[in-house]
């Protein structure tokens, strides 16, 4: 849910805890010199594990970009309910980027036209599942683990969407 | 068309890896340092004591940090690397992409103060219930 933050702020708020995490290795480094050596050496070990996977992160992102748009997401959940639009909201809860807030924008937009509310927590959830991401996870956690994971993230994100929905119909019951 | 298109999504895939990048590699520099100095604390000290309390203490420190989700999988693959459960390190995962504490007063505004506070209170719970399941299937599959 949180995973856009320092997009949403054009991007600076990353390269301020980029500058933040180096200040901290000066810091450390007139500390203790060897330490901070031995980091950058693990950093080094780090990296070349895990450049291969962010290369492929990036060509999911740029492919899903090129066939996703936030106007054709709203499209297909405005237009749709039943099962198709459950469907929908977790496919488009999945292949969803850009920054959350824009998400929220857009799915107060989409409740206003009448959206389901368990549509809406079924988006916000299944944005879990990062498909340009799964790369990496599959490198961290295996191909095994990430495929359990996913299922049960889509799993929860229709059980989260009837229980939001349940609850939402038993206070507009008793307001 | 298609070139304009093309040309479009290849900005934003640039910006979006200029956006990543500073995150990923101060997420990278962060944790070799935090491994650097900590790997006995952190698999001895407070992970490790009992499976809830790993799981908890994962989807506390989830719920609470902010940051894309690349940095959760970095953490979190080397959390398990220095002997933290799998259970803590995927409640960490879960909860990290799943509830949003931060962004609560933001998500109340634009979708509803009740349903932001229940849908974020739903997320913890299933940030608990998840990384059992998902544990519990790996050992069933073998």
């Amino acid at each position: 849910m949180k995973s856009e933050r320092p997009a949403g702020r054009g991007g600076i708020g990353g390269w301020v805890f980029l500058v933040v995490v180096l200040v901290i290795y000066a810091v450390t480094g007139l500390v203790d010199y060897e330490l901070v050596l031995s980091a950058i050496g693990i950093f080094m070990q780090l990296l070349d594990k895990v450049l291969p996977a962010l290369a492929l992160v990036f060509v999911l992102i740029f492919t899903v970009d090129l066939l996703l748009d936030p106007k054709r997401v709203e499209k297909y959940l405005g237009q749709r309910s039943g099962i198709l639009g459950w469907l929908a909201a977790i496919v488009a809860g999945i292949l969803s980027t850009g920054p959350v807030y824009a998400w929220y924008a857009v799915l107060h937009d989409l409740r206003q036209k009448g959206m389901r509310t368990s549509l809406v927590a079924v988006v916000l959830y299944s944005r879990a599942v990062k498909l340009p991401l799964l790369p990496l996870l599959v490198h961290y956690f295996g191909l095994g683990y990430t495929m359990v994971l996913a299922s049960y993230l889509i799993g929860f994100s229709i059980i989260g969407g009837l229980l939001i929905e349940r609850i939402d119909g038993m206070h507009a019951v008793s307001d | 068309m298609l070139d304009k298109r093309l040309k479009q999504s290849a900005r934003k895939t640039l910006r979006t890896f200029i956006t990543l990048l500073p995150i990923f590699a101060g997420m990278l520099l962060l944790t070799s340092l935090a491994v650097t100095l900590l790997p006995e604390q952190i698999s001895a000290g407070l992970f490790g004591r009992h499976d809830l309390i790993d799981v908890l203490l994962g989807a506390s420190a989830g719920s609470v940090a902010v940051g894309h989700p690349v940095a959760s999988y970095i953490l979190g693959g080397e959390l398990l690397a220095e002997g933290v459960s799998l259970l803590a390190v995927t409640a960490l995962i879960v909860s990290w992409v799943t509830v949003g504490i931060v962004q609560l007063p933001a998500e109340a505004l634009m979708l509803g103060k009740r349903f932001a506070i229940y849908r974020n209170l739903m997320c913890f719970l299933f940030a608990i219930m998840i990384p059992f399941m998902t544990v519990y299937t790996l050992q069933l599959i073998g």
